[in-house]
């Protein structure tokens, strides 16, 4: 039992992740209907910058922790608006097929490009916050893994009430829902395009640091696991819906841990993308998504 | 000649004609300028650290050659290759150093999986290979053209099994194996047999894949069997993650590993989750043999005062290993080298005496070292 519950606590840990940057792909895909198959780079770009401002601030506090998070997500979200601005924007109404090439052309770029800049070693991820280890009952939780279960609870209710509370957020839904008739009311859709990639992307930057942070060894190559767990995660939850992705990376995040754990570790990727070939079969919209919401 | 253009050709391609000699040339001059000897590792990607410190040492050591007057009458080249720690560069990287740069010989890999795939190349090639440090039997069971400077791993997976039993005493062990290396799954296999035939149980087998980052699962499993030591058998990367994680699941005993633990990057990275922890190695930087620290006095000179750890006191034994057989064949010709390499018999390199055996494997003893501090201290040297 408390191995069960001890491989709870480690796939939520692992889930809220995969949760993070599902939900950057979800509010992208929600708005632009496109998957930015860059995401899981802005992903490690953020897990490099944390890594930077992490040496540089040199001792350990909160302060350090939550400045290197911060950096990261102001990072990122720069890095999403310029891509957004120089890949996509020119494509705007071209084929989805042109844009989806495109996106993989972003993600190979800057994978190499990553090379280039930061080296293709593995560095050493330094430690942000400071490290405490609980024992509650047979249970062992590490304060980081505390700690990326409050940052995104955290991030996830503010991104609900900006979508949800804001005149901004009340443009993406319209944009979401219909970008001619956002339009011809008023709405400028560049506008809510760049704030959805800024907001994406900060996302991202956050679950790279916080994924590093747990497994503290980063190279240029790093997202593209993640990347792909998280974007199975959208699909599962429903892809365009923000409780989904959050749904989804959890529901994934365990599952991973718990075939781990098991006998069958070996196939715990299979078992990842097993799962979406499933919901693609069995419930196309996923479990959280509406069928039928793509009008035009 | 392999070009003998007429001259209207000769006008019309000169510029590529001069190249295609440019290129022939040491080839066809009857005294070539120098020896060419391939090097390829891991320079970069996960098993940077070792391709690193084998490739600076061999380049330690064929420098002091050529200052010494080189072999042959001839200077020495030596062409490096990265193989980035991809699967499928090897072969090429081997086929490039053998049909392009014409190297005589070959200095590499340092994994076990991609000194099998360069191994299988270079024998159909019939060019000689010595890999420093690649501890897997598969490597040169490949064929006569292939040998290495080091222990195998059965051997080292004996030792390893015999000092948990006896120095540690422990009675349980778990192991976490790569199912995506040969290195991790031939030393699991031989600890596993040897721990049980031993006297000691093993009551978890976990597994993982290359490249895994997340290894708290396995680890919670491993933790449930209580286990009084955890055999981790990974290169550093994962080794120290493994290490670091199952601190924060409370797990406190021991680990233990083999060769693939041994890169500065371990500590780095595990901080002391690894302290308590023991390795099998080839050599330890503590020995007193005077030999072995004048080496490490010129390797720090040379490198910032960094201080030599196994892969580069293999990387410098291989480079002299050959150069030793090179002289020995008095020539260039791959056969001769080849068999004067077979014919090492008590070479005296500074990871210790090296006689080559009949399946081309050199007979070395083990040396065991436990963290503490951060560093790596002696404990035993353990004979083959």
């Amino acid at each position: 039992m408390t191995e069960l519950l001890q491989q709870l606590i480690n796939g939520l840990s692992l889930g809220a992740i995969y949760a993070l940057i599902a939900l950057g792909y979800t509010m992208i895909y929600g708005v632009l209907r496109f998957i930015n198959f860059a995401h899981s780079e802005v992903f490690m770009v953020g897990a490099f910058v944390g890594c930077y401002i992490g040496r540089l601030a040199g001792s350990v506090t909160w302060w350090s922790g939550f400045g290197a998070l911060g950096a990261a997500m102001l990072v990122c979200g720069i890095l999403g608006f310029i891509i957004e601005k120089i890949a996509y924007r020119p494509l705007r109404g071209a084929p989805v097929l042109n844009v989806l090439i495109t996106a993989i052309g972003v993600s190979l770029f800057l994978q190499y490009g990553g090379q280039l800049v930061f080296g293709a070693t593995p560095r050493t991820f330094p430690e942000l916050f400071p490290v405490r280890h609980f024992r509650l009952g047979g249970l062992d939780v590490s304060s980081n893994q505390v700690i990326v279960m409050i940052v995104t609870v955290v991030l996830l209710v503010a991104l609900q009430l900006i979508v949800k509370h804001t005149r901004l957020g009340t443009a993406m839904r319209a944009v979401a829902l219909n970008p001619q008739a956002a339009q011809l009311v008023g709405i400028n859709t560049g506008t809510v395009f760049s704030f959805t990639f800024v907001i994406g992307s900060a996302l991202a930057g956050a679950g790279g640091v916080l994924y590093a942070m747990n497994y503290p060894s980063i190279d240029p190559l790093m997202g593209v696991m993640p990347g792909l767990k998280a974007f199975v995660a959208a699909i599962l939850g429903g892809i365009g819906s923000i409780p989904g992705a959050a749904l989804g990376g959890l529901l994934l995040g365990s599952a991973e841990t718990l075939v781990s754990g098991s006998q069958f570790s070996t196939y715990k990727d299979a078992i990842a993308f097993g799962i979406l070939i499933l919901i693609l079969l069995l419930r196309p919209s996923g479990l959280l998504g509406r069928p039928g919401v793509e009008k035009v | 000649m392999p070009l003998l253009p007429r001259k209207t050709a000769l006008l019309l391609s000169s510029l590529a004609a001069a190249l295609a000699f440019a290129g022939c040339a040491p080839k066809d001059a009857s005294a070539p300028t120098t020896v060419k000897i391939g090097n390829l590792a891991s320079i970069t990607g996960k098993d940077a650290s070792f391709g690193q410190s084998s490739t600076k040492a061999t380049r330690l050591a064929i420098d002091e050659i050529n200052a010494a007057g080189g072999v042959l009458g001839q200077q020495i080249e030596l062409i490096f290759e990265d193989t980035q720690s991809k699967p499928g560069e090897a072969a090429m990287v081997v086929k490039k150093l053998v049909t392009r740069d014409h190297v005589v010989a070959l200095i590499g890999e340092v994994i076990s999986s991609r000194s099998i795939e360069a191994a299988s190349v270079a024998q159909t090639l019939k060019i000689p290979m010595l890999t420093p440090t690649a501890t897997n039997p598969a490597v040169t069971a490949t064929g006569d053209y292939i040998f290495r400077a080091c222990f195998i791993d059965p051997f080292q997976g004996k030792v390893l099994a015999k000092f948990a039993r006896d120095d540690l005493g422990s009675k349980r062990a778990a192991v976490l194996t790569s199912t995506s290396s040969s290195y991790s799954t031939g030393l699991s296999k031989v600890f596993v047999e040897q721990y049980t035939e031993a006297g000691g149980e093993v009551v978890a087998d976990q597994k993982f894949a290359e490249g895994d980052k997340d290894f708290k699962a396995a680890l919670t499993a491993i933790r449930a069997a209580n286990p009084d030591v955890i055999f981790v058998p990974a290169y550093y990367t994962e080794a120290s993650l493994i290490a670091k994680q199952a601190r924060e699941l409370g797990i406190t005993v021991p680990l233990l590993g083999g060769d693939g633990w041994e890169a500065p990057e371990l500590f780095e990275i595990a901080g002391d989750a690894v302290e308590g922890c023991y390795y099998s190695t080839h050599f330890s930087a503590d020995s007193t043999d005077p030999k072995l620290q004048a080496f490490v006095a010129r390797y720090r000179a040379r490198y910032d005062g960094a201080t030599p750890d196994c892969m580069a006191a293999l990387g410098y034994d291989a480079a002299y290993l050959l150069v030793d057989a090179l002289r020995r064949a008095g020539s260039t010709d791959p056969v001769k080298i080849k068999d004067a390499l077979a014919a090492t018999r008590g070479f005296e390199g500074i990871t210790g005496r090296i006689d080559m055996g009949p399946d081309r494997n050199a007979s070395k003893p083990a040396t065991i070292l436990k963290i503490q501090n951060r560093k790596p201290v002696y404990v035993k040297t353990i004979a083959p």
